[in-house]
């Protein structure tokens, strides 16, 4: 453990959990909001929003996320010339939230969808015969019910999408795989403790979350 | 289209009618305006040029780039399902042991490898190894150890939670008959837990297929890596490269997707199939997972 008593180095460990904790939570932010939307459409009346929900899903569910965040920065950035911040580091945080957001949303629109199912249909028909109408029938009765439902599969998106945001990385920001890959070349000597440290944090901070998840999910699931 | 689904909305009077004929207008229209700003935005950077496309229409792009990279994402691919699925009987039946020192181990290592991103344990694998044996390591080893490693944790939990869908019954009658535990798991358990969970096994495929890209970030000289790094550097068509990629990794991935989907279909026509935990269960068989970390299963 002698690695981590170098402040420096116990400066770029630091660093790359703030960057993996930022773009967790500013990437889980996006992925809800569009998540929801995509759901909505997916089950809206009409045709076009429906097609227009499955071809996000389809489209970015099978591609890889390494080669949405290399298309973020290639295409968007390099290319296109879209830029998001003026600091180097805080554009390819954004550009990596724009592609872990667009990505995840497929996953979390699918997962709502899916808790969408869950509801009886009897509820939405009940919904509809006292004259409610599709927005209110989905935002009133069907959705907090479905929401419930897929706390489970959302804290499995999340906990993905925080494993995730190491793909960041590729594209140059200093999160902590990248932060890890540095603290290994430089110190050859000490690469199982790095590892160890580094995975051991992952671990420790995704498993009892896993698991919080699971109880949240059983306590507040809608019994039925 | 689920029972919900189509339960959601009336059919439309003549009001909800004109109301969604204006909702497919305006939303067309933006969906039109949206495309149409991207695609003046590629022409505006001179994105339609017809020699950054021209290269694809080349067999020589093909045999030199493309293809190459997909047959190594291929094989990757392959080695790593084959180990991930031994990887994973290992260690569910590890974990399904009557023995604390074997469960709790396998325990570990499952709830280990599944939260550790893959990416860590890759740079681990190519990067800090080769410190330890003093050797350097195969770049095609550092991403099927590390894919293997993931993905058969994923499997291990797959077939656990396979092995626990099966009837009680089943392995009751099995001890009955006087078979051992070895027997029980091998011969009635596992072919009927891995019967159940076949469409969550190819679904992971996907996952695996997806997680291969990340070999990418190492330089493993897979899909991304020839098809669009190396291309693009030949001809400078980084844009329309990544989207001949995504295409092909779309197209790969929605015919194992749908392939997950018809298993799914038959395993459960047949009936035979054993009476998992109901709504849980089926949701993971359809949906393939996240990749690159994938979901808790």
């Amino acid at each position: 453990m002698d690695v981590f008593s170098d402040p420096a180095n116990r400066d770029v460990y630091i660093t790359g959990f703030l960057w993996i904790l930022k773009l967790t939570l500013a990437g889980g932010v996006g992925a809800l909001v569009l998540g929801v939307l995509l759901a909505a459409m997916r089950v809206s009346p009409v045709p076009v929003l429906r097609g227009f929900g499955t071809a996000w899903v389809n489209i970015f569910r099978n591609t890889p996320l390494t080669l949405i965040i290399f298309f973020c920065y290639f295409g968007l950035f390099s290319t296109l010339g879209l830029s998001l911040a003026d600091d180097i580091d805080l554009n390819n945080f954004w550009l990596g939230v724009v592609g872990l957001s667009v990505y995840t949303a497929a996953f979390v629109c699918e997962a709502i969808r899916s808790g969408i199912n869950t509801v009886p249909p009897g509820q939405a028909e009940a919904a509809r015969a006292i004259g409610m109408s599709f927005r209110q029938t989905l935002t009133i009765i069907v959705l907090p019910q479905a929401g419930r439902a897929v706390i489970a599969p959302l804290g499995s998106i999340l906990i993905a999408l925080c494993k995730n945001s190491t793909i960041v990385g590729t594209i140059g920001l200093m999160e902590s795989s990248n932060a890890m890959k540095d603290l290994i070349n430089a110190n050859g000597d000490a690469v199982i403790p790095i590892f160890l440290v580094f995975a051991g944090t992952f671990a420790v901070v995704l498993i009892p979350t896993g698991y919080a998840f699971g109880w949240l999910a059983n306590r507040l699931a809608v019994k039925r | 289209m689920s029972s919900t689904d189509a339960v959601l909305y009336d059919h439309p009077g003549p009001k909800a009618k004109a109301r969604n004929l204006v909702l497919t207008i305006v939303f067309g229209i933006g969906v039109a305006a949206l495309l149409y700003w991207v695609y003046s935005r590629f022409d505006e950077k001179g994105q339609w040029a017809g020699n950054l496309w021209e290269p694809f229409t080349r067999a020589s792009t093909w045999s030199d780039y493309i293809l190459p990279g997909l047959l190594e994402t291929l094989k990757a691919a392959a080695v790593a399902m084959v180990l991930s699925l031994v990887f994973g009987i290992v260690f569910a039946v590890g974990r399904l042991s009557d023995h604390w020192w074997v469960r709790v181990p396998a325990g570990v290592v499952v709830e280990f490898f599944r939260a550790v991103p893959l990416l860590l344990l890759m740079f681990f694998i190519f990067f800090g190894v080769p410190f330890l044996t003093e050797q350097p390591m195969s770049i095609f080893w550092a991403v099927v150890l590390g894919l293997t490693l993931y993905n058969g944790s994923v499997l291990a939990e797959a077939f656990r939670a396979g092995v626990h869908s099966v009837p009680k019954g089943q392995s009751e009658a099995a001890y009955a008959i006087g078979m051992r535990k070895g027997q029980v798991m091998s011969n009635i358990l596992i072919p009927q837990a891995a019967r159940a969970m076949l469409p969550v096994i190819v679904s992971q495929l996907v996952v695996l297929v997806k997680d291969t890209a990340l070999g990418y970030i190492i330089s493993y000289g897979e899909t991304i890596q020839l098809g669009v790094n190396n291309l693009s550097a030949n001809f400078g068509n980084v844009v329309q490269a990544a989207i001949v990629a995504a295409i092909i990794y779309i197209i790969i991935n929605s015919a194992l997707t749908a392939f997950a989907g018809w298993l799914s279909r038959r395993t459960r026509r047949k009936g035979r199939a054993p009476r998992a935990s109901g709504a849980d269960l089926e949701q993971r068989t359809i949906e393939p997972g996240l990749g690159g970390g994938g979901g808790t299963l």
